[in-house]
């Protein structure tokens, strides 16, 4: 794409970026190359919507915007560049979220699970 | 490291300019973490209620336009490109280039909430607003208000999210414009930019959560 500006700065483009002082500037075609891997995606998981894959329809769909938002993160939001400190804060917020949802379902999912006391133990509550 | 009498874009209490960027990078993760937790409750609730009303949210989610709701998904996802442009357009220092792409993501925000207003629209004629007109035939008419009521909430508040995006760049533009940021300063742009990823990374699990379930053709309505 632009390489002309990419090479005018020693510090654009690839890895070789890691031992000044400023960002890690990335080049242009990681982004193109991102953003058609999001368009992608976004067209794979709407045709896995009218295959039949029964019980795994919703984790396929997960599974995809899941790896859509990964990419996401690490790439046009520079995680994948940052100082470790950056990781723990972005990953934070996730970790979290995926507690809540275990322990929420956790709780929702076995309600049905829960039968009478039988009669001989009564006694003993 | 530059002295603070040298760098006009150093504020007084950073070290150097290394130290203030990565202080406003992580005061913007901690505020997107908040942001998590946000459409987190969100989610949640939207994951009891179809574990619940699974027929009901399948039944609901045949009701939404998928044409739209793709559509849309590619819109948002050229916009998170466009502002990962216009960072990059800052990091590098190319002021006007930076205010291309910033036009750009507006735009594409525009065209998104447009999409948005014709889905809503369109709802509001079948009488699936809950509370405002709800006329549905059905004996799960009122689990299916639960799935319109998730998700004109969720899509609401998502939009909401796209509407503070697009004052954040009107505020943005005067000062691209007047040249406040260069490639050594630029942290609003930044900021602004995760914000923008993060709106689209919502959309990203909205999308097959409401449009996509149950679209099997073996599923008889």
């Amino acid at each position: 794409m632009d390489s002309t500006v990419e090479h005018s700065r020693p510090d654009v483009g690839g890895d070789h970026g890691d031992h000044h002082d400023g960002p890690h500037i990335a080049p242009m075609r990681m982004y193109v190359a991102i953003v058609s891997l999001l368009f992608l995606m976004t067209a794979i998981t709407v045709c896995a919507a009218f295959v039949e894959l029964g019980a795994f329809g919703t984790p396929v769909a997960l599974a995809i915007a899941v790896f859509k938002a990964s990419i996401v993160v690490l790439f046009f939001m520079h995680v994948r560049y940052n100082t470790p400190l950056m990781w723990v804060f972005a990953g934070a917020g996730f970790f979290w979220l995926l507690i809540m949802f275990s322990l929420t379902m956790q709780d929702y999912m076995t309600r049905d699970w829960e039968t009478p006391v039988p009669i001989e133990f009564l006694d003993l509550l | 490291m530059s002295s603070h009498s040298e760098n006009p874009a150093l504020q007084h209490h950073f070290d150097d300019l290394k130290q203030q960027y990565e202080a406003a990078n992580m005061g913007m993760w901690a505020f997107l973490a908040q942001e998590i937790m946000f459409f987190g409750g969100l989610f949640s609730g939207y994951a009891v209620y179809r574990y619940k009303y699974l027929a009901a949210f399948i039944e609901g989610s045949n009701h939404l336009p998928i044409f739209w709701g793709a559509l849309n998904t590619v819109v948002l996802i050229a916009s998170s490109f466009t502002v990962a442009m216009a960072v990059r357009a800052a990091q590098l220092g190319r002021a006007k280039s930076l205010f291309n792409w910033i036009i750009s993501t507006m735009v594409l925000g525009v065209a998104f909430l447009g999409i948005k207003s014709i889905e809503y629209a369109d709802k509001y004629h079948h009488g699936l607003i809950p509370g405002a007109n709800f006329t549905y035939d059905s004996p799960m008419a009122g689990q299916l208000k639960i799935f319109f009521s998730f998700y004109f909430v969720m899509t609401g508040m998502h939009a909401l999210h796209m509407i503070i995006g697009i004052g954040l760049m009107i505020w943005l533009i005067p000062k691209i414009r007047r040249g406040a940021f260069t490639a050594e300063y630029y942290s609003p742009i930044e900021n602004f930019g995760l914000y923008w990823h993060f709106v689209d990374i919502v959309w990203i699990f909205l999308f097959p959560l409401l449009y996509l379930i149950g679209r099997e053709p073996w599923i008889q309505l």
